[in-house]
């Protein structure tokens, strides 16, 4: 993956090449990655995509074998962890048990030799910035995962650094909890214009909060771009199952047309580009995926096997003439009653020609 | 279910009954005695506070238990110094390592203690090995033993390992997160020490500092062995009284008073410790 789109002259952060090795493992391998300033970039992946160590290589607790990271064109591989502009929110939140939470929230301006006052007001600043006003006296240990989390947001904040790198920030909240401080980090982000690194191994979380996605792994970028580019237009099987669901066929295109061959089917389906003679994969989403016929869509009959009830929709999994399986979701604005069929009858799925995507795989 | 409870906790207790609080009651009992030319050589037939009143105005004893507690504070102070050292750079070692560093730490502990004491006469005595080095360097010789630097070299060597465990229990249980967070914060390697490491260690160092200022305070053998005649610490005094003047209702006296003087310290840390914990909840 070369770099991405647009000049490099004004990005906040290069990546050329990093390669990090933990003896035989290659947890970073040759990645090339540049982020704007202001942007929020999230790093979507598995354990062991090695986001989480592209994170640290960043900050500086993590030497890579080669390569090398720009901030604001200062090269900071070189620099040690604390000489570097970047500041880092930890999974563990890693906040400083014997300080209150004022001092840890002033720790990194205390680092700068900023006088006292200037670092009680701007402490003050950033506790009311993430609604913990009134807690400046406490211990960490006296508050909530929640607050806690707030906490190490504020102190990672406080020292204004251009880039904040964000290890699973929302990983140890209850799933409520997780959606609303979601929304508040995203405006929090836009409010103060720092661009973030976020790692995180959960799509929804990706798609919701960033501006762009790069989705790791085995420790390469498989496809960088904004939520809608990565979820629409999979290049990979693996992204394409990896960001949500995907129904994938086997398909072959036999000239330049718009038509692919299904051989284990022995149907044809159109799409709506024109794929490159030879075998391919077809992806479709199961909620482009609709149970009954629709003129001028793809259609391949099937019979129903499973059903599965998910509160706001409903899948269907269908067994199609070689045994495969395909889902398909549905919402339920018309009432579960009229969406689910039962299990063991003949219905015909049908697919827009544009849910169709083809991989390169 | 209750028995068994019963049983299980009467071990202990059984224990702490027999070979603590009766002979501590004992020697209680002796300290309010008086002395006797008899077998044993104390009488109470008229207890009282006299040899109490004795140890605290006879500015001998008084004397040695000042002396007591400078040595131990200084030789505390140097197994600190020591010992923090040690203890930071096997707690940071790899995880292979740790295991093979404390057991070097303790190898010491497996043989006796008095073969160590006079390995330690050997290197220093005036014909010994050091002054032999020295000697064939043509630097002229040193009176090492017999001297308070000997003694304190021999308190430090001892007590270090009582300093060391306890600083490393406490610093490889340190989250290495919070290192790395105050490194992301801007903190040089130092400042990460002065303001994470070493606070967050000092249960470590107050249980190392009354692991080894309590049995130096009373420390005999070190001193007789390797110290001046000068070096006279309450624990040599005590010593005396007891064995070459025979007088036990003195040496009892000088025992409790030692007893109640180290159960302050340990007071005393617990105090700061708590109230460091309530000083930091109440103030930002």
């Amino acid at each position: 993956m070369g770099p991405l789109q647009g000049g490099a002259l004004n990005a906040l952060l290069n990546i050329a090449g990093l390669t990090v090795r933990f003896g035989t493992i290659v947890a970073v391998d040759q990645l090339d990655l540049r982020v704007d300033p202001g942007e929020l970039f999230v790093l979507l992946g598995g354990s062991g995509s090695g986001k989480t160590t592209l994170l640290r290589a960043i900050g500086g607790f993590v030497q890579p074998d080669s390569g090398n990271i720009t901030l604001d064109g200062v090269r900071l591989d070189a620099l040690p962890p604390h000489q570097r502009a970047v500041n880092t929110m930890f999974q563990s939140y890693a906040l400083f048990p014997h300080m209150s939470v004022a001092a840890n929230v002033g720790f990194g301006l205390r680092m700068q030799g900023l006088p006292r006052t200037e670092i009680n007001k701007r402490a003050d600043e950033m506790l009311e910035l993430v609604s913990l006003k009134g807690y400046a006296g406490r211990r960490p240990s006296q508050l909530s995962g929640g607050q806690q989390q707030r906490v190490a947001l504020a102190r990672s904040l406080a020292p204004r650094p251009s880039l904040l790198l964000l290890d699973e920030p929302l990983s140890a909240l209850d799933r409520n909890l997780r959606r609303d401080t979601r929304e508040e980090l995203v405006r929090l982000q836009r409010r103060l214009g720092i661009a973030f690194i976020l790692v995180t191994h959960d799509q929804e979380e990706a798609l919701t909060m960033a501006d762009r996605i790069g989705v790791m792994r085995d420790g390469r970028l498989a496809q960088v771009g904004t939520p809608a580019e990565v979820y629409e237009q999979p290049k990979t099987r693996f992204v394409a199952e990896f960001l949500g669901a995907a129904n994938v066929l086997r398909a072959v295109a036999h000239d330049h047309s718009a038509h692919l061959e299904l051989p284990c089917l022995g149907a044809t389906v159109r799409i709506a580009t024109t794929a490159m003679p030879g075998p391919l994969l077809l992806a479709i989403r199961p909620e482009r995926v609709r149970l009954g016929a629709i003129d001028g869509a793809n259609a391949l009959p099937g019979i129903v096997v499973d059903r599965a009830y998910a509160g706001e929709a409903l899948t269907h999994t269908v067994r199609l003439a070689d045994d495969s399986l395909m889902r398909a979701t549905q919402s339920l604005r018309d009432g579960l009653r009229a969406a689910q069929i039962d299990i063991g009858s003949a219905v015909t799925l049908s697919w827009d020609v544009d849910a169709c995507i083809v991989l390169s795989e | 279910m209750k028995a068994d409870r019963a049983f299980v906790l009467a071990v202990p207790w059984t224990w702490l009954c027999v070979f603590l609080l009766a002979p501590t009651a004992i020697v209680l009992a002796i300290a309010f005695a008086q002395s006797v030319d008899a077998v044993p050589p104390f009488s109470l037939a008229h207890p009282g506070l006299d040899n109490f009143l004795l140890i605290a105005t006879d500015p001998l004893y008084r004397a040695a238990l000042m002396l007591s507690l400078k040595v131990a504070a200084v030789s505390t102070f140097f197994c600190l110094l020591a010992g923090y050292p040690m203890a930071l750079a096997i707690a940071r070692s790899p995880a292979r390592w740790r295991l093979l560093l404390l057991l070097l730490v303790m190898l010491p502990f497996w043989t006796g203690f008095l073969m160590r004491i006079n390995a330690w006469i050997g290197l220093l005595q005036d014909n010994g090995w050091i002054n032999t080095i020295l000697a064939t360097l043509g630097a002229s010789p040193l009176q090492l033993l017999y001297t308070d630097t000997a003694m304190y070299i021999g308190l430090v060597y001892t007590y270090l390992p009582f300093m060391v465990l306890p600083l490393y229990a406490r610093l490889s249980q340190l989250d290495t997160e919070l290192l790395h967070a105050a490194a992301d914060l801007g903190a040089a390697p130092w400042r990460v020490f002065l303001s994470v490491t070493l606070p967050l260690s000092m249960p470590g160092v107050w249980a190392g500092v009354i692991l080894v200022f309590i049995p130096t305070v009373g420390e005999y053998v070190i001193p007789e062995l390797l110290g001046g005649p000068q070096a006279q610490m309450i624990g040599r005094v005590l010593w005396e009284e007891f064995f070459n003047n025979s007088d036990w209702p003195t040496a009892a006296a000088i025992a409790c008073a030692m007893v109640l003087l180290l159960l302050l310290l340990p007071a005393f840390v617990w105090f700061m410790l708590s109230r460091s914990i309530q000083v930091g909840r109440s103030t930002r």
